[in-house]
């Protein structure tokens, strides 16, 4: 099985440091969820990955060989992105057709029974598409080409709760009836955490979480009750952020090298409740403003 | 098949564990009867939109605690022995949590074993 990694990977807009040496592996058959605010870094990465753009500096490996310009596979990686590369004045029925020709193969099967559901009609043109569904329509195509890596950068741009649900239904059905790694990049953040099996966070152009999804809620903790009380009990423990309501006073945690887990021997006071936080409340900790330093 | 549709699902536990759990409620309640067929991944995964490897790791733990059971090419299926597993688990949890738990109470508050009997005829008689 064949693992998209990459070492030292840097990329550069001019003076300014948009990812900061990346050192990722991609392993087959994983559902991701690649995080971050915006502006973060996320679809350059993905770009980069895919060969859309290239790295200012750094190694991206296909099977432990290094890719070099183009050599690259371009059938088993897939970038659904928010940028269209599509020819606008095409109708759909075309460019599935095109995208048959230059992926080798098409899902036709799925890609109608999906047109179907979300009642798309294959002789539109894509530029009469409405933003929600010109998202729908390229992540089809997305589900139905042939790729081993498929990167969804904003899969669920302007789609409706019903359509989102529709189609996290749908990935799971392309995920089953073939297995092949997803990379979901999304803001949506708690409607996909129990769709993916890794968290890939980037923040100020690092990877800060790279985990299996249990293992980073594992780690994450809320301690409340009062002040003196969470104080005495965190101290040294590395501390995201803190909040206070009333005289409730809360610390969010992220338990690193240095803790791994809370210290066993220590005593949690009577008032004091500990509790593990979602995935979306610790991404919002981890990647706030103004947090001094990284996990 | 009837719906799976007593999943509910919170933050306090993972996620895997909590199908588990719930898979297992559903035999001791008897929803899954012994020999009957349980769920599969895919529709669990499908309808509650779980990754397809997190529902299957709930699910080796039952298989793992000998609850239910594979068969080739038909499904998983809650084992002849599953219901009574449970039950000998819970009343031993039933134990551990309430019954050991009680005793130190009662010690605390001076109460002696025969008192303690008293009061559980007592509760008993109300019932």
């Amino acid at each position: 099985m064949t693992e998209l990694t990459t070492e030292h990977l840097i990329k550069q807009f001019g003076n300014r440091v948009v990812l900061d040496d990346i050192n990722l592996t991609l392993k087959p058959n994983t559902i991701y969820g690649l995080l971050g605010r915006n502006g973060a870094g996320k679809s350059t990465l993905l770009s980069i990955l895919a060969n859309q753009i290239s790295a200012s500096s750094g190694t991206i490996k296909w099977n432990k060989t290094p890719l070099t310009g183009r050599d690259h596979s371009l059938q088993a990686i897939y970038l659904m992105s928010e940028q269209n590369l599509f020819n606008k004045e095409n109708r759909l029925k075309k460019i599935m057709k095109d995208t048959a020709l230059l992926q080798g193969a098409f899902n036709q099967t799925l890609a109608d029974k999906m047109l179907a559901d979300f009642e798309l009609n294959p002789k539109q043109k894509i530029n009469q598409l409405s933003t929600g569904y010109r998202t729908i329509f390229k992540t089809i195509v997305a589900l139905c080409v042939p790729a081993d890596y498929v990167f969804l950068d904003e899969p669920i741009l302007g789609l409706d709760a019903n359509h989102r649900v529709l189609l996290y239904r749908y990935i799971l059905e392309a995920y089953e009836n073939r297995p092949r790694t997803f990379v979901l990049s999304t803001h949506i953040i708690e409607e996909i955490a129990n769709l993916i099996e890794h968290v890939l966070i980037l923040d100020q152009s690092r990877i800060i979480i790279d985990d299996d999804l249990e293992t980073v809620l594992d780690h994450s903790y809320q301690i409340s009750g009062p002040k003196e009380d969470v104080l005495a009990y965190c101290q040294e423990l590395p501390i995201l952020a803190s909040e206070q309501i009333g005289t409730l006073y809360t610390n969010y945690l992220y338990t690193n090298y240095l803790y791994t887990e809370l210290p066993a021997d220590r005593v949690i006071p009577d008032r004091v409740a500990i509790k593990h936080v979602d995935l979306q409340t610790i991404f919002i900790k981890l990647t706030e403003k103004g947090r001094e330093q990284h996990v | 098949m009837g719906d799976p549709l007593f999943f509910e699902f919170n933050n306090e536990a993972p996620i895997y564990r909590q199908i588990a759990d719930q898979i297992e409620a559903g035999i001791f309640t008897g929803v899954f009867p012994p020999e009957s067929q349980i769920p599969s991944t895919t529709e669990i995964s499908r309808q509650f939109n779980i990754n397809p490897a997190t529902v299957l790791k709930g699910m080796n733990q039952l298989v793992e605690k000998g609850l239910i059971e594979k068969k080739r090419g038909r499904g998983m299926f809650v084992t002849t022995t599953a219901q009574k597993q449970i039950n000998q688990q819970r009343q031993d949890e039933f134990f551990d949590h309430y019954v050991a738990a009680f005793i130190t109470e009662a010690q605390q508050l001076k109460l002696s074993k025969d008192d303690l009997i008293a009061l559980i005829e007592r509760g008993y008689q109300n019932d």
